[in-house]
C-alpha cells in the first residue's frame, strides 16, 4: 500500500497494536514450532502454575498452556479471518448486485439483510451451528453469515453513491461497458471502506468464535481454541486461575489491538480527503 | 457533409417533454457552440447526441440523431457503444469528479485506446504520453503515473480531454469544459480545444453558457432556451445582429473592456421549469418586447421570434 498507511503506524499505540498482531499471526503460522505438543497429556504435570519450564503454567491434563494458546491462535485466527473473507466476498457481490440491478432484486436483498441485521450476531451464529453441526467448518460458516448483512449494506450504499459520480458517466460516454464499469470503477472505489470495516469485524469475529468455543460448539477437543480453553478453565477458576486468565487475555488483547490498528487505518485511509484533492 | 446531425429531435423523461424539435449539425473542422442558461437543455442535447438518454431515464420522442449519415436509433446498443469513445469523444463538465480517484491517470487514458484501437499496454502508454505532451503537460510520463488527487483542476481537465482524444475520435462533445476552472486556466483549455479542431480537423460541439467563449472560438452558434432552439447560425452575423431577444440579452451579459461600473446586465427572471413552460413563445415572460401574439402562439423559424431584430419596442 502507499505511504499514508505507513504513517499511521508511526504513533506508539497503533505501532504496538500492529506489533502484537504480527506476533499473534506469526504464532499462528509457526504453531508447529511450539515448545510442547498441544495434545499430549502428562497428568503428573497437571495444574502447574507459571514457571520457567511452563511459562504460562499447565492445564488440568498437564498440557503446556503457552503451547495450547499458540495453537489456539491458529484455530481462532484461521476461523475468524476465513469467515470474514467469505463474508466480505459474498457481501460485496450481493451488495453490488443489489445496487446495480435495483428493482425487485434490490428490495429483496435489502429486506432480507435488514431482517438478519435486527438479530444479534450470536443468535444467528448459534442457529447456524445448530443446523450445520459444531466444529471449525460450522463456526466458520456461522460467523460468515452473521456478518454478511454488514458488508452487503456497506457495499450497496457505496455503489449507489458511486453510480452517480461523473467519472462513471465519463467512462460510459467513452464506450465502457457494464462489466468494465463494475469491476474497474465501482468495486475498487467501494473496496477501501469495506476492507477497513472487515478489519474491525475480524475483531468481533474472534470474540464470536471464542463464544461459540466456550459453548463447546467450536473446534472440538483436543484441538485447542481460546474459547474452548476458557470453558475448561471456568470450572477451575479458583483452583488454577491461569487456565482461564491467559486465554481470556489473549482474546481481549488481540481484539483491542485489532480495533486500535483498525482505527489508525481508518484515519490514514480518509477516503474523502483523497476525493477532494488539492485545490 | 455534417458529421453529427440532429433533425427535429424531441426528448422526454417520463411524461415530461424537455426538448422540443431541436435541429443542429456539426461538420468536420467546425466548432458549434451550444449556449443557453442552466436548465435550458444543453446537457440533455449532448446525451441525446451520444445515445445515452436511457441512463437518466430519457427517450427520444421525435426526430432523429444521425452520426456520419447513420441513424443512431437504428443501431444496436453494441454499435452505439463502439461509437462512444472511438468516434465521439466526451469531455465532461467537472474535471474534479470526472476521473476515477483510485486509478492512476495513465491507466485511465490507456484503457480507452486499448479498448477502441486494440493497442497493447505498451503501445497505449506510448500513445497516452504522446497525447499528454500534445496537450502541453510537462513531464507527461511522470504525470501518467500520478493519482487524480495530485493534479490541479486545469491539469485534470487536460487529462479528461486526453481521455476523449485517446480513441482518435472525429467528434468531440465538450459539456461546459471550462465552467469549473479558474479564468486563466479557462483560456488555456479553450485554446487547446481550438487548436485540436484546426490541427486534426475534428468536429467540436461545445456546450457553454459563456457567450465570450462562443465569440472567441465557435464557427456557428445555437442558442437554446427552455428546450427550444431560439436561434442558430454562423457566429459573426449573429453577434453583429442578433435576431432573437434572448440572444441579444445573452450578448448583453458579456462584460467588455471600458464598461461603466454597474453597466453589466443580467436577464431578469429565470429559465422556467419543464413542468411549467409558458404558453406561446417560452421566452415571453422575460422578454422586454413581448406582445400579445407572443403569449398566444409559439414562433417558428430561425430566429424563433415573432419580431426578429427587435423592430421597435
Amino acid at each position: 500500500m502507499n505511504f499514508p498507511v505507513m504513517k499511521a503506524f508511526r504513533h506508539p499505540i497503533p505501532a504496538l497494536s500492529a506489533l502484537w498482531l504480527v506476533l499473534v499471526i506469526l504464532a499462528a503460522i509457526l504453531a508447529d514450532l511450539s515448545p510442547y505438543d498441544y495434545d499430549i497429556q502428562a497428568l503428573s504435570e497437571a495444574y502447574r502454575s507459571p514457571s520457567a519450564a511452563h511459562w504460562l503454567g499447565t492445564d488440568e491434563f498437564g498440557r503446556d498452556l503457552l503451547t495450547r494458546l499458540i495453537h489456539g491462535a491458529r484455530t481462532s485466527l484461521s476461523v475468524s479471518v476465513t469467515a470474514i473473507a467469505i463474508s466480505v466476498a459474498c457481501g460485496m457481490a450481493l451488495g453490488a448486485a443489489a445496487a446495480w440491478f435495483g428493482g425487485w432484486f434490490d428490495r429483496a436483498v435489502t429486506v432480507t439483510v435488514d431482517l438478519t441485521w435486527s438479530f444479534p450476531e450470536i443468535l444467528i451464529a448459534l442457529i447456524l451451528v445448530a443446523i450445520i453441526g459444531p466444529g471449525t467448518t460450522g463456526t466458520m460458516v456461522a460467523i460468515a453469515v452473521a456478518y454478511l448483512a454488514q458488508f452487503t449494506r456497506l457495499t450497496r450504499a457505496q455503489i449507489l453513491t458511486l453510480k452517480g459520480e461523473t467519472f462513471i458517466e465519463a467512462a460510459r460516454s467513452l464506450g465502457a461497458g457494464n462489466t468494465h464499469i463494475l469491476t474497474r470503477h465501482l468495486l475498487p472505489n467501494a473496496l477501501a471502506p469495506v476492507l477497513v470495516s472487515a478489519m474491525l469485524a475480524t475483531g468481533d469475529a474472534i470474540i464470536l468464535e471464542a463464544t461459540l468455543g466456550f459453548f463447546g460448539l467450536g473446534a472440538q477437543p483436543p484441538v485447542p481454541s481460546w474459547g474452548g480453553m476458557m470453558s475448561a478453565g471456568s470450572a477451575l477458576i479458583f483452583k488454577a486461575p491461569w487456565i482461564i486468565i491467559f486465554p481470556g487475555l489473549m482474546v481481549a488483547v488481540t481484539v483491542v489491538a485489532i480495533n486500535l490498528a483498525g482505527d489508525a487505518l481508518v484515519a490514514s485511509l480518509d477516503i474523502k480527503a483523497k476525493l477532494r484533492g488539492p485545490i | 457533409m455534417s458529421l453529427l446531425q440532429l433533425a427535429d429531435v424531441s426528448v422526454s423523461i417520463g411524461q415530461v417533454a424537455l426538448l422540443d424539435r431541436i435541429s443542429l449539425s456539426v461538420g468536420k473542422g467546425e466548432i458549434l457552440g451550444l449556449v443557453g442558461e442552466s436548465g435550458s437543455g444543453k446537457s440533455l442535447t449532448a446525451l441525446a447526441a451520444m445515445g445515452l438518454l436511457p441512463l437518466i431515464g430519457g427517450r427520444i420522442t421525435g426526430g432523429a440523431v444521425a452520426f456520419d449519415g447513420q441513424d443512431m436509433a437504428a443501431m444496436t446498443e453494441v454499435q452505439r457503444r463502439s461509437l462512444r469513445g472511438r468516434r465521439i469523444g466526451f469531455v465532461s463538465q467537472n474535471p474534479m469528479t470526472a476521473l476515477d480517484p483510485v486509478t492512476r491517470i495513465g491507466a485511465q487514458i490507456d484503457v480507452v485506446s486499448r479498448l477502441h484501437l486494440g493497442l497493447t499496454r505498451a503501445q497505449a502508454r506510448a500513445r497516452t504520453v504522446d497525447l499528454l505532451t500534445q496537450l502541453r503537460i510537462p513531464e507527461a510520463a511522470t504525470v501518467a503515473e500520478a493519482w487524480p488527487h495530485q493534479l490541479s483542476g486545469g491539469m485534470k481537465q487536460r487529462i479528461v480531454i486526453a481521455m476523449a482524444l485517446a480513441g482518435d475520435p472525429d467528434l468531440i462533445i465538450a459539456d461546459e469544459p471550462t465552467t469549473a476552472l479558474d479564468v486563466t486556466v479557462q483560456a488555456q483549455i479553450i485554446q487547446i480545444l481550438g487548436a485540436l479542431v484546426r490541427e486534426r480537423g475534428l468536429a467540436l460541439l461545445l456546450i457553454t453558457h459563456d457567450m465570450g467563449v462562443v465569440a472567441q472560438l465557435c464557427d456557428r452558434v445555437a442558442v437554446l432556451y427552455a428546450g427550444r432552439l431560439a436561434e442558430e447560425g454562423p457566429t459573426a452575423p449573429i453577434f453583429a445582429a442578433p435576431g432573437h431577444p434572448y440572444t441579444r440579452a445573452l450578448i448583453g451579459c458579456i462584460p467588455t473592456e471600458g464598461m461603466a461600473k454597474g453597466a453589466l446586465q443580467g436577464i431578469p427572471g429565470t429559465v422556467p421549469g419543464a413542468l411549467a413552460f409558458p404558453s406561446g413563445c417560452r421566452f415571453h415572460p422575460r422578454c422586454p418586447q413581448a406582445q400579445a401574439l407572443c403569449r398566444a402562439e409559439a414562433p417558428q423559424g430561425n430566429p424563433a421570434c415573432h419580431f426578429p431584430g427587435g423592430a421597435d419596442v
